[in-house]
């Protein structure tokens, strides 16, 4: 276990200059999520045209694994259909888990960074909690919409 | 490493390739072998169920638990075992007070007072209270430093206050407040101080009749003994008024089909079978601390507490530290400059320190800090200056790192 198989360079530059931090119109479909047993925060906020995510932004409070992850996370997802997102919310939940995923399948390589995350247990959640949130923004609207 | 190192077998390894220095005591303490032989001995020789039946095993069982209740009541002064309740720990212990006691006799026009420093499990409990009753909650103004102005407490305590509800030491600041001065004042209005103990009762000598608390709850796990047991100390007079909140076995006297009637104190508020070997664990560790001396344990976790404050305050520049900067109990809680409280132990894990970080389960704390969270280092009798010293380098090494990424 050495600590440069979780702080990548790559991941250490989106939580320095995070991509897509800021907030949007209120029209945008927009959720808040937090972790419970440590405090971090996240609101992302989501412009969905016919299926599609065209906008993503987020604003948030954590550490350099769950802001940088959050930066990824928007950035890969502009563009993508609604299934593709969900898709991909899988694919890195199976990749957290340690589970052997095809990281080609990323629209976004600096993602697969993140994989030595799942070395270290205790921050798996810090990963994961934008990406919890992206499942949750497009459930609540799908449901909205149904 | 000091003499009492070697009562913790848990101690004993390397974490991470370095040998562990465990600096979390404060969300559980580690367990001497004292305690986890007498666990061991309590399911290999006398394991039966309590005040029941007539078999030999089953009255050394009762003997055991109830012998450690009078350990507990000795331990914190109590005027009779009648006053000490066995539990799951704290949160049980505030949430039986806050339903039992302040459900019966709280109104629309009562106050509770509490500080913004309380742990979520002595706050949630009193704002379900309030919502129920109609009470308003009211909090204590604190100082810069997180301590209580006792001049600026009086004025707040009116007769509409019934109930302070209170931590004995902060779980963040380490601070220790007044409870002696706080009890004289409530009780010249007519309420009551309702204690969280689960930071004091395992550092410091804590005397319910001499600070004259109402109230007072701890927990089993953070001084030396197993998870799943704590403690309520209530007045008898007081426990005598109310009504008991979970309702089953163990606690009744006569049961009929429409009607019952409870056991006497303290077993109306024992429902179920009791956490028998827990209590058992418990009156090891109280045993484990009197074989040191409360007084040698406060003494020592008092002066760690400050070497680690004056360590980090003179050799890590850029450090954040929260709370008084004398007469802290037990921890020392900072911040490393931009660096996240999460990434912080992160690093110190990988050098074999443990801490804790996050918000301590004191979210309103770290709003009135201005921080989204902390680290903590929390010590007890087993931490010497080496430990410290661990920290220190492991804190060096921390900037370091993130100076190495960020660059």
């Amino acid at each position: 276990m050495s600590l440069d198989d979780l702080y990548r360079r790559v991941i250490m530059d989106h939580y320095q200059k995070p991509r897509n931090k800021g907030k949007m119109e209120n029209d945008a479909v927009s959720v808040e999520l937090n972790n419970p047993t440590c405090g971090d925060k996240i609101y992302l906020q989501m412009r969905v045209e016919d299926g599609k995510i065209v906008d993503a932004k987020f604003t948030g409070e954590g550490c350099s694994i769950s802001m940088a992850s959050a930066s990824m996370m928007t950035e890969a997802v502009k563009g993508l259909t609604e299934d593709e997102s969900l898709k991909l919310v899988d694919l890195f939940s199976r990749m957290m888990l340690g589970e052997e995923v095809d990281v080609d399948q990323f629209p976004l390589e600096d993602i697969e960074a993140l994989t030595g995350v799942a070395k270290f247990p205790a921050r798996i959640k810090c990963a994961t909690l934008a990406w919890k949130a992206l499942e949750k923004g497009l459930g609540d609207n799908h449901s909205k919409e149904a | 490493m000091n003499r009492f190192h070697q009562d913790f077998p848990i101690l004993k390894q390397e974490v991470n390739g370095s040998p562990l220095v465990y600096l979390d005591s404060s969300a559980t303490s580690q367990k001497p072998a004292q305690v986890i032989d007498a666990i061991d001995a309590y399911y290999k020789q006398i394991n039966s169920n309590v005040h029941r039946g007539v078999h030999t095993l089953g009255t050394m069982a009762t003997d055991a638990y109830e012998g450690a209740r009078e350990k507990v009541r000795a331990l914190i002064h109590a005027r009779t075992t009648k006053e000490i309740i066995f539990n799951r720990g704290t949160t049980t212990g505030i949430n039986l007070v806050a339903r039992s006691y302040a459900a019966a006799k709280l109104t629309a026009d009562d106050e509770i007072l509490l500080t913004p420093a309380e742990h979520h499990s002595n706050l949630i409990p009193w704002q379900q209270a309030a919502k129920s009753s109609g009470a308003q909650l009211k909090y204590f103004e604190l100082e810069p430093d997180g301590s209580l102005d006792l001049a600026k407490a009086k004025k707040m305590i009116t007769s509409r206050t019934k109930v302070i509800a209170i931590n004995h030491v902060s779980n963040v600041m380490g601070t220790i407040h007044p409870l002696k001065e706080l009890a004289k004042l409530v009780h010249a209005h007519g309420g009551v101080i309702a204690v969280d103990g689960a930071q004091s009762v395992p550092h410091l000598k804590v005397d319910v009749q001499d600070l004259d608390v109402d109230f007072y709850t701890f927990s089993g796990h953070k001084m030396f003994g197993p998870t799943g047991i704590g403690v309520l100390y209530g007045k008898e007079a007081l426990l005598d008024q109310m009504e008991p909140v979970e309702f089953g076995g163990e606690m009744i006297d006569h049961v009929d089909l429409y009607e019952s009637t409870w056991k006497e104190l303290p077993w109306k508020f024992e429902g179920g079978t009791p956490i028998i070997a827990g209590a058992i664990g418990l009156g090891a560790a109280i045993d484990y601390i009197n074989s040191i001396g409360i007084e040698v344990i406060e003494k020592h976790d008092l002066e760690i507490s400050q070497y680690a404050y004056d360590q980090l305050a003179s050799h890590i520049e850029g450090i954040s530290l929260y709370g008084p900067k004398q007469g802290r109990m037990g921890m020392v809680t900072f911040n490393l400059g931009d660096v996240h409280p999460h990434d912080v132990a992160t690093v110190l894990d990988a050098e074999g320190i443990a801490v804790r970080a996050g918000h301590h389960c004191c979210q309103p704390l770290m709003r009135w800090l201005n921080v989204s969270a902390t680290a903590r280092a929390s010590f007890h009798i087993y931490n010497d200056e080496s430990d410290i010293d661990r920290l220190i380098k492991g804190l060096q090494k921390t900037k370091e790192y993130f100076g190495h990424v960020f660059r």
